[in-house]
This record gives C-alpha cells, sequence and structure tokens, in this order.
C-alpha cells in the first residue's frame, strides 16, 4: 500500500493558498477577456477591464486580488489505496491553512453567534471521498463570502419540474444583483438531499470554465439559463450590461421519488480555486 | 465625464453628485464593516460617547487584508452595504455625508440619504489590489481589537468609485439595468 505522509498535504495546502491568492485561474482571465470583448454597456466594458488590470497588478505584485481571501474549502479525494502516515489528515488541513493565509486576511470566527476571530483562518471546511486508486486529489477553494452570502437552496417537491427549477435559478441572480461582485460564475446542485445539494452546487465552482456539463440535457440547461440570466441586464458590478454571469454549471446526482432539491451557489469576480494531485 | 471631489464632502458637493458619475475622490475617510457598525451603535443606544466624530465624514466599508512591508495598507476593496442598511440611520444623523461599499441599499436608506443630503458610492468589488494603491495611508483609531474589522482613517488620492444613489432620488444600478434588460 502506498504511503503518503500528511505533512505533505499540509504544505501543498499552504502553497495553493499563497499561490491563488496572488494570481486567478487562468480558464477565468481568458472568460474574461472575452466578456470584455461581447459586453454591450460602456461603464461594464470599464468595469472588466478594471477587474482585469487588478489581477495582472495583483499577480505581479505578489498581493491578494481581493481583500476578502475567503475560507478555506478543501475538496479530498482519497485513493482507497493509500495509508495517510505522520500524524493526523485534520489536523494536518488546518495547519496548512494556518500557514498559507499568514500573510492573508483573517477571515474566520470560531462561532456563527460569538463571532470571536479565530485570528488564523482556520479551520477549513473539509469534505473527503474515498476514491479507488492510490493518489490523494486536493482541490482547494478560498471562498469570498460576498457571493456565497446571496447563494440560495430550495426543496422543492417531485413534480415541480424544470420551469421552477429555471426560475429559481433566475431568482437567485436577481435577488444577488451587485452584492455578488457580477459577472458571477453559478454552480447549481440538483438532486440529491438536503446536506447533498449544497456540496453539488460548491463542486460545480470547481469546474473549469468552457467545460459544459458531459450530460446533454444539463448542458442545455446550462446554455438556457446562461442566456437568461444574461438577459436580466445586470451586467458587470450591477452598473447594467450584458454580462451579469460567465458561466452556469450544473452537477446533479439521483434523488428521491418525493424531491427536487435545488442548491445555487454564487462566486465572484476573484473565484480562487486550484487542484493538485499527490 | 469624471469629477474630481475633495474629502470631507460637504452639502454642497454632495448636492453636485448625480448617480452615475464616476468619481475620483481625494482626502480622508473612515473604515468600518460589521462588527464596527454594530459596536457604534451598541455604544450610541449606550448613550456613549463614541470614539470618533462623524460629522462630514465618509465612511468606507472594508475589512483590509494585511500591508505588505513597505505599503500603508494591503489589498482594500469594498464589502457588501446592505448588511450595513440597519445600523446606517443613525450615522446619517450623526452627520456621515459619504459611504462607499458595494451592492444594493434598502428603500429606507435611499430616502435617508435624500432626508441628510449624502451619498452612496460604489467602489469595484474584486479590484482591491488597484483600489489600494489609490490609499496614501492608513491608521487604526478606534476598536483595535477587532483586527480588519477595527475603524481605520484613511488618506486617499484619487480614489475611484461610481455614484450609485445620489441625494436627489437617483438610483445607477436600477438606471443601469433598464437599458439593458431584455424581455424574456
Amino acid at each position: 500500500m502506498r504511503q503518503l505522509s500528511v505533512k505533505k498535504i499540509e504544505a501543498a495546502i499552504s502553497n495553493l493558498i499563497e499561490e491563488s491568492a496572488y494570481k486567478l485561474p487562468a480558464d477565468y482571465l481568458e472568460a474574461m477577456r472575452a466578456a470584455e470583448e461581447r459586453e454591450a454597456s460602456k461603464t461594464g466594458r470599464i468595469m472588466l477591464t478594471t477587474l482585469l488590470d487588478n489581477a495582472s497588478y495583483a499577480e505581479s505584485e505578489q498581493i491578494p486580488t481581493c481583500q476578502d481571501t475567503g475560507m478555506a474549502i478543501v475538496m479530498l479525494e482519497i485513493g482507497q489505496d493509500v495509508h495517510l502516515i505522520d500524524g493526523n489528515l485534520t489536523d494536518a488541513i488546518h495547519a496548512g491553512v494556518r500557514a498559507g493565509y499568514a500573510d492573508l486576511r483573517k477571515s474566520v470566527v470560531s462561532d456563527p453567534l460569538e463571532r470571536q476571530n479565530t485570528a488564523d483562518n482556520s479551520p477549513a471546511i473539509i469534505h473527503t471521498e474515498i476514491v479507488p486508486g492510490d493518489k490523494v486529489t486536493i482541490t482547494l477553494a478560498m471562498k469570498g463570502f460576498g457571493a456565497e452570502l446571496m447563494s440560495r437552496m430550495q426543496m422543492f417537491p417531485a413534480n415541480a419540474g424544470v420551469e421552477r427549477v429555471k426560475e429559481f435559478v433566475i431568482e437567485t441572480i436577481e435577488l444577488a444583483g451587485p452584492n455578488a461582485c457580477p459577472p458571477v460564475i453559478v454552480g447549481v446542485g440538483l438532486g440529491s438531499s438536503f446536506d447533498g445539494v449544497g456540496l453539488l452546487a460548491k463542486k460545480a465552482l470547481m469546474r473549469p470554465l468552457g467545460q459544459p456539463s458531459p450530460k446533454p440535457h444539463l448542458a442545455q440547461l446550462e446554455q438556457e439559463l446562461l442566456n437568461a440570466i444574461n438577459d436580466l441586464g445586470i451586467g458587470p458590478q450591477g452598473f447594467g450590461g450584458t454580462v451579469t454571469a460567465l458561466a452556469v454549471h450544473i452537477e446533479s446526482y439521483a434523488t428521491h421519488i418525493a424531491a427536487l432539491p435545488v442548491a445555487v451557489n454564487l462566486n465572484c469576480s476573484a473565484p480562487r480555486r486550484a487542484k493538485i494531485e499527490l | 465625464m469624471t469629477k474630481t471631489i475633495q474629502l470631507p464632502l460637504t452639502a454642497e458637493s454632495v448636492k453636485q453628485l448625480q448617480a452615475g458619475d464616476v468619481v475620483l475622490l481625494t482626502g480622508r475617510l473612515l473604515t468600518a464593516r460589521d462588527a464596527a457598525h454594530k459596536r457604534l451603535i451598541s455604544e450610541l443606544e449606550a448613550g456613549l460617547q463614541l470614539p470618533i466624530d462623524l460629522k462630514d465624514e465618509t465612511i468606507f466599508y472594508v475589512g483590509p487584508a494585511p500591508a505588505k512591508a513597505g505599503r500603508p495598507i494591503g489589498p482594500a476593496g469594498p464589502t457588501t452595504s446592505g448588511r450595513m442598511d440597519p445600523f446606517t440611520l443613525p450615522l446619517l444623523k450623526l452627520g456621515v455625508r459619504g459611504l462607499i461599499g458595494k451592492g444594493y441599499r434598502s428603500d429606507r436608506v435611499k430616502l435617508a440619504l435624500i432626508e441628510h443630503q449624502a451619498v452612496y458610492f460604489g467602489a469595484v468589488g474584486g479590484a482591491a489590489a488597484l483600489l489600494a494603491r489609490q490609499i496614501t495611508s492608513a491608521e487604526v483609531v478606534a476598536y483595535a481589537d477587532l483586527g480588519t474589522e477595527a475603524i481605520r482613517r484613511l488618506e486617499v488620492e484619487d480614489f475611484p468609485v461610481l455614484v450609485v444613489n445620489d441625494c436627489h432620488g437617483g438610483d445607477a444600478y436600477s438606471a443601469g439595468r433598464e437599458e439593458f434588460q431584455k424581455d424574456s
């Protein structure tokens, strides 16, 4: 059985955080440049240019693109033929987060009601999945909460149908408006259970831009939703325009005969994500 | 057209501003976000003297990132303003003239801007690295224990914002959207 030190996982998480804080994903920047070309509003184009300039400046100066470097969401796919050694995996993940955020903003409170800042941006939100093989894949999101706060979920009944799903997604974007720092990326979870549908939506946000769903009916729904969202006219930063969202990604799973769970998770103009296989 | 405006704002300078104007701000402002607002209002309600004078001040809703060596402040972009709505009316009554953030305001706040001749500016959310470049100094002036949420005095030079809600009832978000919304 392959052995893997949790110290390697700790170091990898710390490195991914530092790099992602300063550098936005290439596929996102490409989508933004394309959006800058097609945006019909002059103010909207200025907003997109400003965000692209900000990304270049942050990268060249090695400073965060956004002051909200988010809360760390760590998704691990752990091969069932890997034996993790040198300590506790959860502790290692939190240690990696503390190290990675050393020079970044501390945006985490220990209790949602008492609201004491933990002062080191730990803990992370951790999702693990056991998969075949002997590798460990780490997917990291440094999730800004302006867009997280505008995300929504709803447990619809079985026969609600695709039209209710569409209405709910579009209504979510309307309610979010400028608050979520558009152009947004829209992650939609469909199916599963109450706990599962939110994670599906989060996973949808981790898919690189420019990759439609492999399921044809979902790929079509992604396109229809994207068109409808961009017809809303909210535009870059909400000042009006034709680019309100860069992409809609849908992830689905089986569900119960009674239900049609829907979750809509939004990502902002600083969609920091990264992935590494160990 | 870009307007250049000095801070602190005055009733006169606020009146000139129209929703949709691009404005470069130069002068001093204060930062405050969720935790600082909550504490300011609790102190007001308790009848205590506030640690800062708010007359004619502009409040920027921001929790900056830590400063890199040699810089006055780290990246500093706007946070969502709506969370401050429940705390904003008492601050406007104390003389606050300008607000900087991003996102929708409540109808009550928009009406209060008209009543108190104040203005709400939007800064570009997500452009924190560029915005910090226009901040020339930063100093914590109250609630240091709140870390990034402490109240800071900032000096800014040509700090770019857009007028979202002016003191005449104009709203750049609704006007912008009306222009580009397609019927479906």
